[in-house]
This record gives C-alpha cells, structure tokens and sequence, in this order.
C-alpha cells in the first residue's frame, strides 16, 4: 500500500495552484485605485476562483433576490469592494479538494484547523508576535493538516484503511500514515505549501507539526506545534465532560497530550495546555463563523 | 397619516456650527411613525440621539431600527441611544449580516461598543433587544407597515428601504451611487456591463414606482462627481434621472456634504432647480427636523 515520493509529488502537482491570483489580487488592491476591470480580470482568469465567487455571493449569507451569474454581474449587484473581499477570502481559503471517499470527516478537518489557527494566533498574541506577523498564525494553523485532504483525495482507498487503522489501534493519524503509507500528511503538506510559494516559515512549521525532536524550531513551527496539540486537549476535555462513562480515561488523555509535548514546545509555551483553556471563552463562536464562511467558499 | 421627521441629514460626520444651522448638522437618522403609532427608524446617525431623548418621555419604548450599512456615519448614534439602556424597552434591529468579515449587526455593536471606545458594553443594555438579518426583497412587517430592502451600489453591502403603510409609500436610498460601467467603449465587455447595469436600474426604477416621497443621497454635484467616482455616493442630477423614471412625487436631497455651508445648500439647489427638463416631481434640499406628512 505504501506509496513512493513520486506519487506524492504527482498529488501535489494535481492541486491547482491560486497562489497567482491571490498574489494578483493582493497586489491590485493593495491601490486605492485598483481598477475593477483588471480584478474582474483576475478572478476571470481563474475558473475555480470565479466558480467560488459566484458560490459566495449567491449564498444564502448574501441573500440576494436575483442570481448573479457571471462575474461582471455580481460587480453591478453587490459592488466592486465586496467582491474584492470576497475573492480575496475565497482565494485564501480554498484551493483544496472539497470531498473524498475516504472518510476522512471534512466539518471536523476544517473545525480542528480552524481552532489551531485560532489558537496559534492568541498564542502569538501573548508572546508578543507583531500584529503583521500574527497572520500567519493563523495561516499555518489553518493549513497545518492540509497533507490529510490530499491523502482523502487522492488515495481514498488506501486513506480509508489509514483511518481505520488508527481508530482501531488507538493511535495518532500520522503515526498510522507513515506505517502504511510511508509517509505522512504534514510531509506532503509542506510540499504544498512549497508549491503555492508561502512564506518558508509556514512551510517548515507545517512539516514540523508532529515532529518531538527537531532543534532550532522557529517561534512560528513551536506555536503551531502547540496550537494543535492544545485543540486536541481542549476536544478531550469538552469530550470528558460530556460522556460520563468514560471521563476518566479521556482525562487520562488530554493530560498525556499535556505532559507528552516536546520540551522545546514546554519552554517556548511557558505553562500547561490547562491554561491555555483560560482565554479561549469564545473560541467555539469564533470557529462556527469562519467554519460557516469555509463551507460556503467550498460549495458543497 | 404617516409622518417622516429627519432627524440627521449629512453624510460622512456631524458638522454642528453656524453654518450648518439651517439643515443641520446630524448624520443620518429617520424617523417614521406611521398611521397606527409604529415607530420605524432608519439608520442611527448622530441624529438618533435626541430621537431617542424625546421617545423616553413616554415609556416604554418600542421600536424597529433598520440599518441601511454600517459605515460610522450611520450607526454612531447608537450608543447613545438612550431606550438602548433602559429595561422594559422592546427594540428591534435590522440589517444585513456582512457575508464578506461575517459579522451580524450584534457583533457590529458589540464591537462598536468596547472599552476602548465607549464606557458600557453591548452586554449591558438592559432593554429587550433582536437582532434581525434581513434578506433582500424580504418584506418585515411592523404593525401597520412593510419595510423591505433592496440592495444597491456603494462600498459595502447597502440596503434602500421601502417602507409601506395603508397606501402611502417612503423610499430612503441610503447612500447610493449609481453603478458605473468599469470597461471603456471600445472594450469587448462594455455593451455587456452596461446592460447588467441597465437591468439593475430598472429593478430599483420598479422597486420605487410611484412611491410618495424619496429621501435620496446626493451628496456630490455633477461637477464635483468625477473626481469621486466610485466613493459610493450619488449627484443631484442622478436623482432627478431616478425621480423621472420612477414617477416620484417628491424627492429630498439628503446625505449633505460635511463641507456644505447652508448658503453654500441653497445655492446648490437653486443651481439644480434652474436646470430645464426637470420632472413633475416636487424636490427639496433635506433639512433636520422637517417633518413630512403623507
């Protein structure tokens, strides 16, 4: 079942590439003047771009009374700036395969991702990363697992079995990846990240994220790191209290996470998971909104 | 008798002063109450707040505050609406949900209203307050009146507001700029846009057939507009296009310049009402505190 590092490169080759139009689009409107012809351009030029955009505004978000069909009609109907920020939200946050065979549940793929990007950027926040820096963060949060997206895609066959065999034997996802694949997701995550060009600091902190002994980590790869784990030990502790019957065990679990994270992540975090849980009141609410918007730009 | 009293009148921030006495210097607010006591309110523009003074004399207050779009000019009233803060009051909030940083009009406030900016949070109004997303062309229902939106052109998602009750009819634009065709005539694309632009004109001409009065932002003349195209607001002149094909009865210049002298108002109105080929609709410059009644 293993797969060689050609396959790999052949999966990452077939995800199409929107970092061209994103940085298109960010360039043009980083101008007070940009001009609306040259964005509609863009977004034109990109079919899955404009697919995604006619997708967004003819949600139900937009609730519009007729429906727009073409690019040019959604400027006439909603405005030059609200397609600008829709196209620049869908750009960045879809590019990938939006089902899979496999399984592999994409409301909780996008709900984990979206908690580590939230988590990473209030970490940031409270190490006192620059607020420009604090972005990626979030970035790196959100893409951390996109190598398992790619894996349910492409493979969906041989993923099932990934995800079966972890669920049986109790073990992390990547450890059952890299037992019957050979590799595991944040590898070719990484290589999608190299392959849209994000900045080499994304890149590595999404190869690192399961990594226990790599040195001189970037303060981006240890909050990512963190993040991750302190979503999987805050599902435990909601999980905990609300199945009775095994609440001990999950208990267990959540304080392995805690106790099990690489020194290098302890030092940089400064204090356990437990803490973490004390300023995040209002993650849950953050998530459901930008989990909303992500279904949307996903269309399905 | 549905009456609409102008409580804010000018655009982009309130001018008070000696040259603003005439028309005002409150940013937008409307009032409308209708024939069975219904208050509505569009927008919440510094003119909300002596609105809201003079509804606390008779407690408690219930009404529905529709906003048009939540640039400052139009909801920095609201947290000095007093009926806000006072329990027992029922207020209704309308608006559109921003698809584009999904934000509702709670989180709006809410964030209008931090510390930072202001010294009691969204969560300390003590009266009964919904917030409501409304859907283009979705008619609510207040009492005696509808109020449907429809959505037209400016830098956020805007809404105009239709508002109906026992056979009269008030339109208010909110701010409004006529879509523009993006491509040049010789571009491929040009017959195309102004086409979809075209249909978009006749739905808000349909929308507004007939209607009694128009409130209708103007902010720019035709000379000033080309150095201000694409800033979302409309001309005189683009008004009077409206109130043509609409058959309005009367329409009100609104959404005045901050920079506008009364004097300077006057003389602008003169300058339009000079102009030939006007239509039959009757046209005033909207002034604070008027009172109209239909």
């Amino acid at each position: 079942m293993s797969i060689n590092h050609d396959q790999l490169i052949d999966m990452v080759d077939k995800i199409p590439t929107f970092q061209e139009s994103v940085h298109r689009i960010l360039a043009l409107t980083t101008s007070p003047d940009c001009s609306a012809k040259d964005l509609v351009q863009v977004i034109e030029h990109d079919p899955i771009l404009t697919i995604k955009v006619l997708k967004l505004v003819n949600s139900a978000y937009f609730g519009l009374s007729q429906e727009v069909t073409s690019v040019n009609h959604s400027v006439v109907y909603v405005g030059i700036n609200t397609i600008k920020n829709v196209a620049i939200s869908v750009a960045t946050t879809g590019a990938l395969p939006k089902t899979n065979k496999a399984g592999l549940n994409m409301n909780h793929f996008w709900s984990h991702s979206l908690a580590v990007g939230v988590i990473a950027k209030l970490l940031a926040e409270n190490k006192g990363v620059k607020k420009n820096e604090q972005a990626n963060y979030f970035v790196g949060g959100l893409l951390h697992d996109i190598g398992k997206v790619l894996f349910a895609h492409f493979i969906p066959t041989d993923y099932q079995h990934v995800l079966q065999k972890a669920e049986a034997d109790g073990i992390p996802l990547h450890q059952a990846e890299k037992e019957l694949l050979g590799f595991d997701h944040s590898e070719i995550g990484a290589m999608v990240a190299e392959k849209w060009q994000l900045p080499s600091e994304l890149i590595s902190s999404i190869r690192n994220h399961h990594l226990t002994e790599e040195k001189d980590q970037s303060s981006l790869s240890l909050a990512i790191y963190a993040a991750n784990q302190a979503a999987h030990y805050l599902a435990l502790m909601t999980q905990a209290l609300l199945d009775e019957n095994d609440t001990e065990k999950t208990l267990l679990k959540a304080a392995i996470i805690d106790n099990d994270l690489p020194q290098s992540v302890k030092d940089w975090l400064g204090w356990p998971l437990a803490e973490v849980s004390k300023w995040l009141s209002n993650l849950d609410e953050e998530i459901d909104k930008a989990l909303a918007f992500i279904d949307l730009s996903d269309g399905e | 008798m549905m009456i609409i009293n102008l409580r804010g009148v000018r655009g982009s921030i309130p001018v008070p002063g000696k040259d603003t006495v005439k028309y005002g210097g409150n940013t937008t607010c409307i009032e409308i109450t209708t024939d069975e006591g219904d208050t509505i309110i569009i927008d919440g523009g510094s003119g909300i707040r002596q609105l809201g003074n003079e509804l606390m004399q008779q407690l408690p207050v219930n009404c529905s505050i529709f906003i048009t779009h939540t640039h400052w000019d139009h909801i920095q009233g609201l947290p000095f609406f007093i009926p806000l803060f006072v329990p027992g009051n029922n207020i209704d909030i309308y608006g559109s949900f921003d698809p584009v940083y999904m934000k509702d009009l709670k989180t709006i406030l809410a964030q209008q209203m931090e510390y930072c900016y202001f010294p009691v949070r969204e969560s300390e109004l003590n009266a009964n307050i919904r917030y409501n997303n409304l859907k283009e062309g979705e008619a609510i229902r207040i009492g005696s009146a509808t109020v449907t939106p429809i959505l037209i052109n400016h830098p956020v998602l805007n809404f105009g507001y239709k508002i109906e009750s026992n056979g009269k009819r008030f339109f208010f634009t909110g701010d409004y700029e006529p879509p523009l065709n993006i491509y040049q005539p010789e571009d491929e694309e040009y017959s195309e846009y102004q086409r979809l632009i075209n249909q978009q004109k006749q739905i808000l001409t349909d929308f507004i057939q007939g209607v009694d009065v128009v409130v209708a932002d103007c902010q720019y003349t035709r000379e000033e507009y080309p150095s201000k195209k694409g800033w979302g607001h409309g001309t005189h002149d683009g008004c009077i296009e409206i109130a043509r094909d609409a058959n309005v009865g009367a329409l009100y210049f609104t959404h005045h310049d901050p920079m506008r002298t009364d004097q300077q108002l006057d003389e602008i109105y003169r300058d339009v009402m000079a102009r030939g080929d006007l239509p039959p609709t009757r046209f005033y410059t909207a002034m604070e505190g008027l009172k109209i009644e239909l």
